[in-house]
């Protein structure tokens, strides 16, 4: 049986979530992926060591081509029992125009795909993680499944050099007229935020975008990574790859510090699976105190700074 | 320009909402508030508006209760509502819901719809791109700006280390994220006003749908189970006395990654 992934070109290379889709979708036997972007040896290569035994590529030149990427797939998976995307923007573009095109629904949010005799059943958590939901599937196959960061796990399984199939741009007329003019990119420093052993998170109860940078002087004292809330992506006192959550990344730490963070359901969801849970909050009654291993009820800009210190005499 | 805001009104989300035991639906009361994610929408929409001796009409597919949601929108000055309100829409999914939104956005024409990236309740997060798919126009998606230009429209689309400018012309879809503009805040004469302004109800029969191709039957998906899920016991709580950063400590050397 046939699965098919959506991968997009980062930096030459495959998106994060295609690698881990690829781990659940070999498990129905045959993983082929469908790739937009420039299409680099070498993701094309890492994409066939985690499975993929064949890689349709679009190049989209300077065009955002969610539409035209949504009509050629519908073209090419006609037998596949499911397409998997993961949460990227254009993942979600992809995925919500192939369900339209294709009539079919699409599961949002997955966790986990179950194969079943009568179509496929998806499971999803609910309400910061407190429910889950089982979803059953009752068109015909292929499932339009969106997959939530970190669901599975990615795994090489050291697979060859896949077949790459060029994908020509189908003409979709206007609906595929969107033009990238120019792309600006805001440079990460430090460890991965995903991959980190020790995140530490900001969020609005820090004040401001400078004095949010004493998170950034934790993260680095410790060797970790910098996360955030939405409240502070969006207030702009760091960029988006931070942010922590249902609309941002998943992380898994062995420590995960929130300071200044209310433990709003949709940032809960990308950060409870953490080891140990530390939260630093001034008000008491915050939610973030409900799943915290160890909480503070106080000022950050009051224990942070003595932490701070007390980790650089210890010459940290 | 004329401009269709997709404006959702969802259970109130300062306590979490209630799934209904047989089917698992949202429970929704009479009084559901605006989802704050259209807020930005709506403000966006405004601007555009007013720079372009433009209209905007609210779109929302909702059982239709007090009208404290819509009102809440129109308050902020938008011109008009229209409201697709019918049991038959009970258990749609989000397919459903933009083939609904997308017949009641055509019959009264659009330039620019506008929706937010993913709803408080549902989130399934792809509805405007089916919408898009449906209307046969262009999509300018996760925005964290907007301009406009005559018929094009340049957005900053948020990517995962920055931003793409990317553009397109009218008649198009956008959707936006919460950080692309301050929503105003209703003034008391706008929210006198709003109680005047026109809210079309419409059921699912106005737009030509038969009940099967609605609702729940109409929707491929259903949730089949919905099981809690054990809790993550809450570990110590201190209050800082000043020596509290200790606490951390500890922790942090009992895991030995200091
Ligand atoms: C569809 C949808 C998707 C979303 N996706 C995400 C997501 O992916 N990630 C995410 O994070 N959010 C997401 N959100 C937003 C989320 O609901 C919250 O609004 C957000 O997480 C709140 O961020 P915050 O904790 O920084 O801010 P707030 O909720 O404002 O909390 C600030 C906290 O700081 C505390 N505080 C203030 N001053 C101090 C001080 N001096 N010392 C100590 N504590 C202090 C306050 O007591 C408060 O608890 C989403 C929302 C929606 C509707
Ligand atoms: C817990 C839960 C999980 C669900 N999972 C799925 C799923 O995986 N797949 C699926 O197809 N459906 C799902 N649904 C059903 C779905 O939420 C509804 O069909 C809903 O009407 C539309 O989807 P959304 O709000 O999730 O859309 P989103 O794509 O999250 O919404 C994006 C934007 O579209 C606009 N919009 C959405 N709905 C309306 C509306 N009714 N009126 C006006 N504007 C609107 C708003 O601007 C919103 O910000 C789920 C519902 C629940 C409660």
């Amino acid at each position: 049986m046939k699965v098919w992934v959506f991968s997009e070109e980062h930096h030459g290379r495959p998106a994060a979530s295609a690698l881990e889709l690829l781990a659940k979708a070999r498990e129905y036997g045959e993983a082929v992926v469908f790739h937009v972007g420039a299409g680099s040896a070498e993701a094309f290569a890492e994409l066939g060591a985690h499975g993929a035994s064949e890689v349709h590529h679009l190049d989209p030149g300077d065009t955002l081509a969610a539409a035209p990427a949504a009509a050629a797939l519908a073209d090419l998976v006609g037998d596949a029992k499911a397409v998997l995307f993961g949460m990227g923007n254009l993942d979600r573009d992809v995925a919500g125009r192939l369900s339209a095109r294709m009539n079919r629904p699409v599961a949002s949010n997955a966790l986990d795909v179950i194969s079943e005799d009568e179509g496929q059943a998806v499971v999803t958590e609910i309400l910061g993680g407190t429910l889950r939901v089982v979803k059953a599937i009752t068109a015909d196959d292929p499932a339009i499944v969106v997959v939530r960061s970190k669901a599975f796990t990615a795994e090489p399984t050291g697979g060859s050099a896949p077949t790459v199939v060029p994908v020509t741009m189908p003409d979709v007329g206007h609906s595929g007229a969107v033009q990238v003019l120019e792309r600006h990119e805001e440079p990460s420093e430090g460890p991965d935020l995903e991959a980190a052993e020790i995140v530490v998170s900001g969020g609005r109860g820090l004040g401001d975008a400078e004095r949010f940078k004493i998170v950034n002087e934790l993260a680095e004292l410790l060797g970790g990574a910098v996360g955030a809330t939405r409240a502070v992506v969006d207030a702009g006192w760091v960029p988006y790859s931070l942010q922590v959550g249902q609309t941002g990344k998943t992380v898994k730490p062995k420590i995960y510090i929130a300071a200044g963070i209310s433990g709003a359901m949709q940032h809960v969801v990308g950060m409870k699976d953490s080891s140990i849970i530390i939260a630093i909050n001034k008000d008491p009654e915050a939610p973030i105190f409900g799943i915290a291993d160890l909480g503070i009820v106080g000022d950050v800009h009051q224990v942070l700074p003595k932490l701070i210190d007390a980790l650089r005499e210890r010459g940290n | 320009m004329k401009i269709a805001v997709c404006a959702k009104q969802i259970p109130d989300p300062a306590t979490p909402y209630e799934l209904d035991p047989e089917h698992h639906w949202v429970v929704r009361p009479d009084d559901q508030v605006l989802d704050d994610t259209d807020r930005y929408g709506v403000e966006i929409a405004l601007q555009l508006a007013e720079a372009s001796e433009g209209s905007v009409t609210l779109f929302s597919m909702s059982p239709a209760g007090n009208l404290q949601g819509i009102r809440q929108a129109l308050a902020m000055g938008a011109d008009k509502a229209v409201i697709v309100s019918d049991p038959a829409l009970k258990g749609s999914d989000a397919l459903v819901t933009a083939k609904v939104l997308a017949r009641a956005i055509e019959q009264e024409g659009f330039d620019l719809v506008i929706a937010g990236t993913e709803s408080t309740d549902g989130s399934a997060g792809v509805l405007p791109q089916q919408l898009a798919e449906l209307l046969g126009a262009p999509a300018l998606t996760f925005a964290k700006a907007v301009e406009h230009d005559g018929d094009t429209i340049r957005i900053h689309r948020q990517t995962p280390d920055g931003y793409d400018e990317v553009e397109a012309t009218l008649p198009a879809v956008l959707t936006v994220t919460a950080g692309v503009v301050e929503p105003r805040y209703p003034t008391f004469k706008g929210i006198m006003q709003a109680k005047q302004k026109p809210v079309e109800q419409l059921t699912a029969a106005d737009l030509g749908f038969d009940a099967a191709e609605v609702g729940a039957a109409g929707s491929a998906q259903y949730v089949r189970s919905v099981t809690p899920v054990p809790a993550r016991q809450a570990g110590e709580i201190v209050e800082d006395d000043g020596e509290a950063y200790r606490k951390i400590l500890e922790l942090l050397e009992q895991a030995k990654v200091v």
